[in-house]
C-alpha cells in the first residue's frame, strides 16, 4: 500500500475521514493546536462544531451517536480540556454509546513533569472508558485511531479516549490507513449457540405468563424489525427500560410500558407474577429491578445479551443466550409458537386502567391552575404526532417525557439513563439534530439541568442548528424535592431555585423565545415552536410541587410500586 | 455466600495501563487484593497476572467477567486453593554472627528445606519457597534470634486444569 509523508496532526484528520467522520465537536487549546491547524485546512471535508465547554462536546457527540447509530467524535486539549470530557465519557460508558474522544497532551519530553496543562487523562479516564491509549509517536496514529473506532462501535459499544502528545502531532510519519477488523484479545460478539436458542424457544413456548423486557440492545443491535416479528408471533407483552424506549412504537398493542422506578404500574407489578421473564439487550439496572432479592423470583429468566459480564450479574438466569441480538432473534422466530396470551394481556389492561384512573388522567388533564409536565409532553405529542426525537435531561421532567412521549420510530428517545447526567439534554439535542437534520428534535429540560450546560445556547446561536428547547420550570430541583417530600419529611434542603429570566438569556443568544404560564396559551406556543424553521426556546411554568408517580421507592420490591 | 480465597489468573497483552485498569475493577468493588504477581506466561508476548483475593464466589465471578471484558485481556479464570498448585517465596536477612553463635539456626535452615542465597561477613540471606504457613513457621522460628529484613512475594500458581490459551489465540487469527 502506498504511503504519504504527513504530520501526525494531518494523520489524525485523515484517519477520521477514513472512518467516515464528517462532523466533530470540540474546543481548541494549546496541546491540540496542530490538529486544529489541520482542521482549518480540511474544513470542507470535516466540519468542526465549536462548543462552549468540553462537556458539551461529549454530550453533543453522544446525541449524534444515539440519533444516528454512528460513532460520535469529541476533541479537546490537554489538562482542563480533557478533564471536562470525563462526565460525558462516563455517561457514554454506562449507556453504551459509541464515542471516540481525542485529547491533546503535552510533549513526550514533558510527560510526568507537571507541565502546564498536563494531566494524566489516561489514568483519570481508565475506569470510564471501554479502551484508552496514549499516543507518543506519530507513527502510532493510524493504527491506534483505527482500533479506537473499531472498539467504540463493535460488540457492546462504548467510549474510547485517545490522548496524543504534542510531539506526535508535529512529527511526520509515512501514512497509510487500514481499518481495524479484529483484535486477538477482544471478542466483541460471542458466537450464537443455537442449542441455547432452542432451549429458550421451548421455555417461551411452554410459558403461560411470559413477559418480555427489552433495553437499548435492540436499538444498538439494529434489531427492531426482528424484535417486532418475535413479539407479534409470540404475542408476549413487552415492557421497556428507559433506554429501550422507541425501539418499539409506543402505540404498539404489545407494548405494556416502562419498567422501573417511575415506570408503569402493570409491567412492574406483573414482573413478580410472570412465569418466564425474557430479557433482550438490557442489564437489570437497580432502577429497573428494585430490591433484587424479591425481583421476579417466581420466574425463569432468559437473558439475550451481547456482553457475557452481564449474565448473572444482577439476576440469575435460567438460560443465557449470548450473541448479537439481531441474529438471536432471527434464529428464535421460527422456533416460536404463534400465541396471543389474551387472558394474560387482560391483567395488564386492568392494571393499566388503575394507573390511568389514579395517575395518568389527572396528569394529562389536571384540575390545578398550574400546568403539569405531563400535559406539556402530551401537547408536544399532539403537534409532533410522535415523529420527533425527544432529548430529555435528568429529573422529574425526564420521567414525564419518557412516560408520556409518543414515538413512532427508533433512535428517537435520547436521554442520560445510567449516569443520570444533568446538563445532558441541551448539547445532546444539538448533536441529535446535526445527525438527523430532517427530524424534529425537541429537548425537554428542567430549570436545574438547563443551567448546568446553558452555555451551549451559544453553540446553537453560532451554528444556527434548529433545535427546539422546552424548559419545564417548577423553580425546584424537582426530583430531589420529591424525595425530600416523601422520604425526608419535607425538608427542602437546597432544592429551591431562584432562577434568572431564561427568555431574556435565550434572546441574548438571538433565539426566538416564549414563556407560557397559562394553560390556554400552551397549545399555540407548542404549535408555533414546532412550526419554526429556526431554533426556538419555550419556557413552560409548571406546578411547583408535583410528584412523579407511580414510584418504586429505593430498595423496595417492584410489586410495592406506589400510585401516590 | 461465605468468603473464600480465590486465585484469579489473567492472560493478557503486555500493555502499559492494563494493570491500572484491572486494579480499578477491585477498587470499585472495595475488594482488597491480597497479592498480585505479573510475569511472562508460557506464550510469547502474553503476560500472566496472578491475583489472590478473599471474597465470595459471586463477587469473584463478577470480577472475572469485568476483567475479561477489558480489550487487552485474552482470558481470565478463577480457582480455589484446591484447584491450583501455588506457592510464595520469602527472603530472610539475618546477621552472620548468629550462624556461629546459635547452633540452632543451622538446624532450622536444614529442617525447613530453605536455601542460603548468599553469605557475607555481616549477614546471610535465606530463601524459602512454599505455602504461606510454612513461611510463617520459619518466620516464627527465626524471630527470637532477630531478623534484619524479611520480605515475602505474592502468590504464583498454576492450575490443575488445562488453560487453552494457545488454541484460543489461534481462533482469533
Amino acid at each position: 500500500m502506498g504511503t504519504i509523508r504527513i504530520s501526525g496532526a494531518e494523520a489524525v484528520i485523515r484517519c477520521l475521514l477514513e472512518e467516515g467522520v464528517d462532523l466533530i465537536y470540540g474546543y481548541p487549546g494549546g496541546a491540540i493546536m496542530p490538529v486544529y491547524d489541520e482542521l482549518y485546512k480540511f474544513q470542507d471535508q470535516l466540519h468542526h462544531v465549536l462548543v462552549r465547554h468540553e462537556q458539551g462536546a461529549t454530550h453533543a457527540a453522544q446525541g449524534y451517536a444515539r440519533a444516528t447509530g454512528k460513532v460520535g467524535v469529541a476533541i479537546a486539549t490537554s489538562g482542563p480540556g480533557a478533564t471536562n470530557l470525563v462526565t460525558g465519557i462516563a455517561d457514554a460508558q454506562i449507556d453504551s454509546t459509541p464515542m471516540v474522544c481525542i485529547t491533546g497532551q503535552v510533549g513526550r519530553h514533558l510527560l510526568g513533569s507537571d507541565a502546564f496543562q498536563e494531566t494524566d487523562i489516561i489514568g483519570i479516564s481508565t475506569p470510564v472508558t471501554k479502551w484508552n491509549f496514549q499516543v507518543t509517536e506519530a507513527s502510532q496514529i493510524p493504527e491506534i485511531i483505527a482500533k479506537a473506532f473499531y472498539i467504540a462501535r463493535s460488540g457492546r459499544p462504548g467510549p474510547v479516549l485517545i490522548d496524543i502528545t504534542k510531539n506526535a502531532q508535529f512529527d511526520e510519519l509515512d501514512f497509510s490507513y487500514e481499518k481495524c477488523t479484529g483484535i486477538r484479545s477482544y471478542n466483541p460478539v460471542p458466537k450464537l449457540n443455537l442449542d441455547k436458542v432452542a432451549e429458550a424457544a421451548a421455555l417461551i413456548n411452554s410459558a403461560k405468563k411470559p413477559l418480555i423486557v427489552f433495553g437499548q440492545g435492540i436499538i444498538l443491535g439494529q434489531a427492531e424489525t426482528e424484535f417486532k416479528a418475535v413479539l407479534e408471533k409470540s404475542g408476549i407483552p413487552a415492557a421497556w427500560t428507559i433506554l429501550g424506549l422507541s425501539a418499539l412504537p409506543t402505540d404498539h398493542p404489545l407494548n405494556v410500558g416502562m419498567l422501573g422506578m417511575h415506570g408503569n404500574y402493570a409491567p412492574n407489578l406483573l414482573t413478580n407474577e410472570c412465569d418466564v421473564l425474557i430479557a433482550f439487550g438490557m442489564r437489570f439496572d437497580d432502577r429497573v429491578t428494585g430490591k433484587l432479592s424479591t425481583y421476579a423470583k417466581q420466574a425463569k429468566v432468559i437473558h439475550f445479551e451481547i456482553d457475557p459480564a452481564e449474565i448473572d450479574k444482577n439476576v440469575k438466569t435460567e438460560i443465557a443466550v449470548l450473541g448479537d441480538v439481531k441474529e438471536s432473534l432471527a434464529a428464535l422466530l421460527p422456533l416460536l409458537d404463534a400465541k396471543s396470551h389474551d387472558l394474560w394481556h387482560n391483567e395488564f389492561k386492568e392494571l393499566a386502567k388503575v394507573e390511568y384512573e389514579s395517575v395518568i388522567k389527572d396528569e394529562l388533564n389536571p384540575s390545578t391552575a398550574g400546568l403539569s409536565m405531563g400535559e406539556t409532553i402530551e401537547m408536544i405529542n399532539k403537534h409532533s404526532k410522535g415523529d420527533a426525537i425527544i432529548v430529555s435531561d435528568v429529573g422529574q421532567h425526564q420521567m414525564f417525557a419518557c412516560r408520556y412521549a409518543k414515538f413512532n420510530s427508533t433512535k428517537s428517545n435520547i436521554t442520560s439513563g445510567g449516569l443520570g447526567t444533568m446538563g445532558f439534554a441541551l448539547p445532546a439535542a444539538i448533536g441529535a439534530k446535526m445527525g438527523k437534520p430532517d427530524r424534529e428534535v425537541v429537548a425537554i429540560i428542567g430549570d436545574g439541568g438547563f443551567q448546568m450546560t446553558i452555555q451551549e445556547l451559544g453553540t446553537i446561536f453560532q451554528t444556527q442548528v434548529p433545535v427546539k428547547i422546552v424548559i419545564l420550570n417548577n423553580e425546584f430541583l424537582g426530583m430531589v424535592r420529591q424525595w425530600q417530600e416523601l422520604f425526608f419529611d419535607n425538608r427542602y434542603a437546597s432544592t429551591k431555585m431562584i432562577n434568572p429570566n431564561f427568555v431574556a438569556i435565550a434572546e441574548g443568544y438571538h433565539i426566538k423565545s416564549k414563556k407560557v404560564t397559562q394553560r390556554e396559551d400552551l397549545d399555540a406556543a407548542v404549535a408555533e415552536m414546532l412550526a419554526s424553521k429556526e431554533s426556538y426556546f419555550l419556557e413552560v411554568m409548571v406546578e411547583k410541587e408535583n410528584n412523579v408517580f407511580p414510584m418504586i421507592p429505593t430498595g423496595a420490591c417492584v410489586s410495592e410500586i406506589r400510585l401516590s | 455466600m461465605e468468603d473464600k480465597t480465590f486465585t484469579i489468573s489473567v492472560y493478557s497483552e503486555n500493555n502499559v495501563g492494563l494493570l491500572n485498569r484491572i486494579s480499578g475493577i477491585f477498587l470499585k468493588r472495595h475488594i482488597n487484593i491480597l497479592s498480585l504477581n505479573v510475569s511472562e506466561s508460557e506464550i510469547e508476548n502474553v503476560s500472566r497476572f496472578i491475583i489472590v483475593v478473599n471474597t465470595t464466589e459471586k463477587w469473584v465471578q463478577n470480577i472475572v467477567g469485568q476483567i475479561e471484558k477489558q480489550i487487552e485481556v485474552i482470558k481470565a479464570f478463577y480457582h480455589t486453593d484446591e484447584e491450583t498448585i501455588f506457592l510464595e517465596n520469602a527472603l530472610f536477612k539475618i546477621a552472620s554472627s548468629l550462624l556461629f553463635d546459635e547452633k540452632q539456626i543451622q538446624n532450622i535452615i536444614k529442617e525447613s528445606q530453605s536455601t542460603i542465597v548468599t553469605v557475607s561477613r555481616d549477614f546471610f540471606v535465606i530463601s524459602k519457597s512454599g505455602r504461606r504457613s510454612e513461611i510463617e513457621d520459619l518466620y516464627e522460628k527465626f524471630k527470637p534470634y532477630g531478623i534484619m529484613q524479611f520480605v515475602r512475594s505474592g502468590r504464583i500458581s498454576v492450575s490443575k486444569e488445562k488453560m487453552e490459551i494457545s488454541s484460543l489465540l489461534e481462533t482469533f487469527k
